[in-house]
């Protein structure tokens, strides 16, 4: 730290956003070496943010490292705009960066913070998609201590690892990882993909948008650079397989509210408490029942 | 082409300091192990010998003889503190402890084998005793789940473990059922050489026989080197075609199994085969 720094006595001269400049340099600096060696746990001196650590500090600081005058941000929490994590951050971000805009539509923003979803419609070369992580290693689950884990990424060891999905077959004759499902980017490091549900890890591959990954209490960063290969683990001959939505016809679900086919469902009960399904993806749903709309008003 | 698969040269252990004085002081001569200068342990010292393609060598010694730390270091469980040892692996020579920590793993993990005298050092108690094996495949880059299902249900059936009790976890297993998982562990990958560190210690005299049996057969068919670490000197009998006896951390005495057996030349040999028989 520079002792010799002195506050600058203009507002203008202030650092942008909520961050100061050293901490946005640090965070900027990690971020281009996650972005260099993809899927590798970068260290950070995470900071404390006027909110809980577990409430999204991790992606707040890299949105706020980020963030610029013309960017245009979307807030997402489980898919929706609407959470109240959502709106909080989404608020805390235009009251500590002026002139920043919000935006609930995919396609305006510019960079995008999300906790447990990617949104439904593919992302742009121009977009950065921020995922938030409560449990950035994947192989905490098999190896407590971390010198050992460090060891085994280096080594990209993902034997024991590939053991448990083992030990499922062979107890459920499916391996039941729900959701931070281990991904293997650019053939080597293993990442956990933030507890985003199967259904969006296909679209960690090759994605046009750069995605980084932050975890404020762990104190890691790391990247799935754009166009870079992420691949599910698996065993050669048993394939990767995502949520169907299928009902016990067999048939595929629809969202309620859209009647929506190809969209990740949350389950509800209603008020006779039925089983009903939506679109997980908020704005994805908003979007779709405006195309019904117009459908409608042209036939 | 020499059927050599390891040549050990000088190899050497000592825990603590060490003084200039520690190997002169220690030894069968001076009846102690234990620098008395330093209060260093010489647990190894100059320690060198061959082994060759399927041969079985035996390790024979007392409790704290330096054995077991032999073994452990050519395993990379342990650092020597000096000396060398090469394996030749097809045309390969690897300079073992001038390699790095990951050639060591890899080497560990696709070429060696372990079994341990406890079960729980060489298994995992959190998953089954397929995926004990598997473990040890998916290691060696094998991730085809078929694939990996068979061969260890090949081994447990050939290591007389019922294939019903694959998919159970081998805490529930008898000791011997366990050091016959761990040697279906071991061999899954038909490493050219294995270590076997007091295998059948603690067993019951029926299970030994079992696992003595299943050993010289398996290294008849497969054609494995071992290195056979015991204090039994009938497993020593029954296994060995060549032994070391050990004492204090060096070799006192080499030779052909039946040559030291029958006519031991060491004062401490002939002790131990006069007790033993």
């Amino acid at each position: 730290m520079n002792i010799h720094y002195e506050l600058p006595l203009e507002e203008a001269g202030y650092s942008f956003g909520f961050l100061d400049e050293y901490a946005k340099k640090e965070v900027r600096r990690t971020i281009l070496k996650a972005i260099c060696i993809p899927g590798y746990q970068t260290p950070y001196a995470s900071r404390e943010m006027p909110m809980g650590r577990g409430f999204g500090t991790g992606g707040l600081q890299l949105t706020l490292a980020l963030i610029g005058p013309d960017d245009t941000l979307k807030v997402i929490d489980q898919g929706s705009d609407d959470s109240v994590n959502a709106v909080n951050l989404r608020q805390f971000v235009q009251l500590t960066c002026p002139g920043v805009e919000v935006t609930e539509k995919l396609e305006e923003a510019t960079l995008i913070q999300s906790r447990h979803r990617i949104p439904e419609v593919a992302l742009t070369e121009v977009q950065v998609l921020v995922l938030q992580v409560p449990y950035p290693d994947p192989l905490v689950v098999v190896e407590s201590s971390e010198a050992r884990r460090k060891t085994m990424h280096a080594e990209a060891d993902y034997s024991r690892l590939l053991v448990k999905l083992y030990e499922d077959i062979v107890h459920f004759d499916e391996i039941t990882i729900s959701h931070r499902y281990p991904t293997r980017i650019n053939r080597h490091y293993v990442i956990d993909p933030s507890p985003i549900p199967r259904w969006d890890v296909p679209k960690l591959d090759q994605s046009p948008a750069l995605i980084l990954l932050g975890a404020g209490r762990e104190k890691k960063i790391y990247a799935v650079p754009p166009y870079t290969v992420a691949e599910p683990l698996v065993f050669d001959d048993v394939p990767f397989r995502v949520e169907d939505f299928r009902d016990e016809h067999g048939q595929r679900r629809a969202c309620a509210r859209c009647g929506a086919i190809d969209s990740f469902l949350d389950e509800y009960s209603d008020d006779n408490n039925a089983k009903i399904y939506q679109c997980s993806d908020s704005a994805y749903c908003d979007g779709q029942l405006v195309q019904n709309l117009l459908q409608e008003a042209k036939a | 082409m020499s059927n050599r698969i390891l040549e050990v040269r000088g190899l050497s252990r000592i825990y603590g300091n060490g003084c200039p004085l520690c190997v002169e002081s220690t030894g069968p001569e001076n009846d102690t192990n234990i620098c008395p200068h330093c209060s260093s342990v010489v647990a190894v010292h100059g320690v060198s010998f061959d082994l060759f393609r399927g041969e079985i060598l035996g390790i024979i010694g007392e409790s704290g003889s330096g054995k077991s730390s032999t073994v452990k270091m050519l395993y990379f469980d342990d650092a020597p503190t000096e000396g060398e040892a090469i394996f030749f692996d097809g045309g390969e020579r690897h300079e073992l402890f001038q390699q790095n920590a990951a050639q060591q793993r890899s080497l560990r993990n696709k070429r060696f084998g372990m079994v341990y005298q406890n079960p729980h050092l060489g298994l995992n108690f959190q998953v089954s005793a397929g995926g004990n094996i598997a473990e040890r495949l998916l290691m060696s880059d094998v991730a085809h789940y078929g694939e990996i299902r068979r061969r260890a249900q090949e081994l447990l059936l050939r290591t007389e473990v019922l294939p019903e009790r694959m998919d159970q976890n081998p805490k529930t297993f008898s000791g011997g059922m366990q050091q016959r998982v761990q040697i279906a562990k071991a061999l899954v990958t038909r490493p050219p050489l294995l270590f076997l560190d007091e295998v059948t210690t603690g067993l019951d005299l029926s299970v030994q026989a079992a696992i003595l049996d299943l050993i010289l057969e398996i290294q008849q068919e497969l054609n494995t080197a071992m290195i056979v670490v015991t204090h039994d000197l009938g497993v020593i009998r029954l296994l060995a075609g060549r032994t070391l006896v050990m004492k204090y951390g060096r070799v006192i005495e080499a030779g052909l199994t039946d040559q030291i057996l029958e006519d031991p030349q060491h004062a401490y040999t002939q002790r131990l085969v006069a007790s033993n028989l």
